[in-house]
């Protein structure tokens, strides 16, 4: 079973994914207005998604510019992408 | 360049370590036809791709692949998790983990360390566009194979993901090779290669 947090970091990720695939999609086809609305429409969704999980969980980060400058350096905390372990 | 994203592209968590199956699936890593060789292929043939589009393309599928490599690693990584010595005696996982204990090393289900004999950057968009679609096919029948011979459904879900990804890769490049034949010289059909020849008109 998944927690209410691993749900949403989930929706997060497949929000992402949807957004990466209009990309690429994008590539081969630069005129495509509905799939460019699609990708704004994402963008907000991926937004807000964040935003909520901001406000229940803490920081979203799975990028280093994202980490804040504090101390102890926080980027380095596992468990890493692979370990399995892990909401990520 | 490239940043890292600390997360998978699909979640994978394992719950049962099992050796026969990290032994078959590296072959997505290091094999024929694994993840590695199709991020090298494509990131290393943009460099001589004439149309915009195809760059595109190249670049976003190759870094994708760098996403699918990372899966097929933790899969790996994630099947040969605490075991104990009983567990790998008399599996085919022996022979790996006489060389490489449980480091992920990219070889082929069958041994074959990675090479780059895998893969071709012909500086031909022609040729490079029907071997990135041939890819494609290679790496879904692979995992179509897996897929037969596993049954853990923590394996199977990322497996069916990544399986889907080489058949949407397999259109855009449909897509690439059809934009790519409506801009080539119609006297010159087969021959005439864009990333060579405009340079020695000028």
């Amino acid at each position: 079973m998944l927690t209410a947090k691993e749900e949403l970091y989930n929706k997060i990720s497949a929000t992402d994914f949807a957004i990466y695939d209009l990309v690429l999609f994008l590539d081969s086809h630069p005129q495509n207005v509905k799939a460019t609305e699609l990708l704004s429409a994402y963008r907000k969704q991926r937004e807000s998604l964040i935003n909520d999980y901001e406000q229940k969980y803490g920081d979203y980060i799975t990028h280093v510019k994202d980490v804040k400058a504090d101390n102890p350096w926080s980027w380095i905390d596992g468990p890493w992408p692979w370990e399995g372990t892990s909401d990520k | 360049m490239w940043q890292y994203d600390k997360r998978l592209q699909y979640p994978i968590k394992i719950k049962n370590p099992n050796p026969k199956y990290a032994q078959i699936i590296i072959s997505q890593y290091g094999g024929p036809d694994g993840e590695l060789g199709a991020s090298m292929r494509y990131l290393t043939q943009r460099y001589s791709m004439p149309y915009n589009e195809v760059k595109g393309m190249l670049t976003d599928i190759g870094t994708e692949e760098l996403a699918h490599m990372e899966m097929v690693c933790a899969m790996v990584h994630q099947l040969t998790r605490n075991l104990s010595e009983d567990e790998i005696k008399g599996t085919p996982f022996a022979t790996y983990f006489v060389d490489h204990t449980v480091g992920v090393y990219p070889v082929a289900a069958s041994g074959t360390p990675w090479t780059a004999t895998y893969i071709q950057s012909k500086g031909d968009i022609l040729a490079d566009l029907h071997e990135d679609l041939a890819a494609e096919q290679k790496a879904r029948v692979t995992y179509d194979n897996l897929i037969r011979l596993i049954d853990d459904p923590d394996i199977l879900d990322p497996l069916k993901f990544l399986r889907e990804r080489e058949i949407v890769h397999y259109q855009r490049f449909g897509e690439a090779l059809r934009l790519t034949t409506d801009r080539l010289d119609s006297k010159n059909f087969y021959a005439f290669n864009p990333s060579f020849d405009k340079c020695k008109k000028q």
